[in-house]
């Protein structure tokens, strides 16, 4: 299983806050996993339409593109922070 | 060990500051800074703050403004360190977030102390939402923001 949250502007552009996934066997990194969830949700798509920068965490340390994603991690998307 | 908290309430700046004192014997400077929700959203004073909504994300919250604490330790000598950032709806003049550091010596502390409210804005992941007259938006990361941290990047060069 794949934990995922959304935050902020993320979580209201998805439509959810969270959702767990089976871990499809084609998804190796956060690449994999991006491509899967355009593929498989609408909202997430026009989310990536939506938002001009979205960061992902994996495991609660940001992560590029190429990070790995194994079966039961969490993975988080976020805009940029803003918070002090 | 630092203290972190990413908490609801409101605290107290002189409990705070007593804190820090007891927990740095030998200290030379002690520097808080406190950080308000500000009234107005422009500059020029209009769109008047109704309130701030700030959300952030359990448990990475409290884990990068700890490695951002331990990156000023290794830089500066520092003997004790508190950052209290506030979550939930804030109305405007309302404290939000709190950084104190106690050093030997104040220039060092107060860098440091800056050092960590830089990092804090960018890296620590806490968003506001801010509503107005007009709505509804989430708040960007300013460019002042961002030019904060690069200098502190040509600093360790």
């Amino acid at each position: 299983m794949l934990r995922i949250h959304y935050f902020a502007s993320v979580r209201e552009a998805v439509g959810r806050e969270r959702e767990q996934i089976e871990l499809p066997a084609n998804v190796a990194t956060v690449a994999d996993l991006i491509h899967h969830l355009r593929a498989m949700d609408t909202g997430f798509e026009r989310m990536l339409g939506e938002q001009e920068r979205v960061l992902v965490a994996v495991n609660q340390a940001v992560a590029g593109d190429e990070a790995a994603v194994a079966d039961g991690d969490e993975v988080a998307f976020f805009p940029p922070m803003s918070g002090g | 060990m630092p203290r972190i908290s990413v908490q609801t309430e409101d605290f107290d700046l002189g409990a705070e500051y007593r804190r820090l004192c007891a927990d740095a014997p030998g200290a030379g400077a002690v520097v808080t800074f406190c950080g308000l929700v500000r009234e107005f959203h422009a500059a020029d004073g209009a769109d008047e703050v109704q309130e701030l909504r700030l959300e952030h994300y359990p448990g990475m919250t409290e884990n990068s403004i700890r490695a951002i604490v331990a990156q000023a330790e290794q830089r500066w000598d520092l003997l004790a360190v508190t950052v209290v950032h506030r979550v939930g709806v804030l109305r405007p003049g309302a404290q939000i977030v709190f950084a104190g550091v106690a050093g030997r010596h104040r220039g060092e502390t107060f860098e440091a102390a800056n050092f960590i409210m830089d990092f804090l804005k960018s890296e620590a992941p806490l968003w506001k939402k801010q509503t107005t007259r007009d709505g509804s938006e989430w708040v960007d990361i300013r460019d002042s923001d961002r030019k904060a941290l690069l200098r502190w990047q040509a600093a360790g060069e």
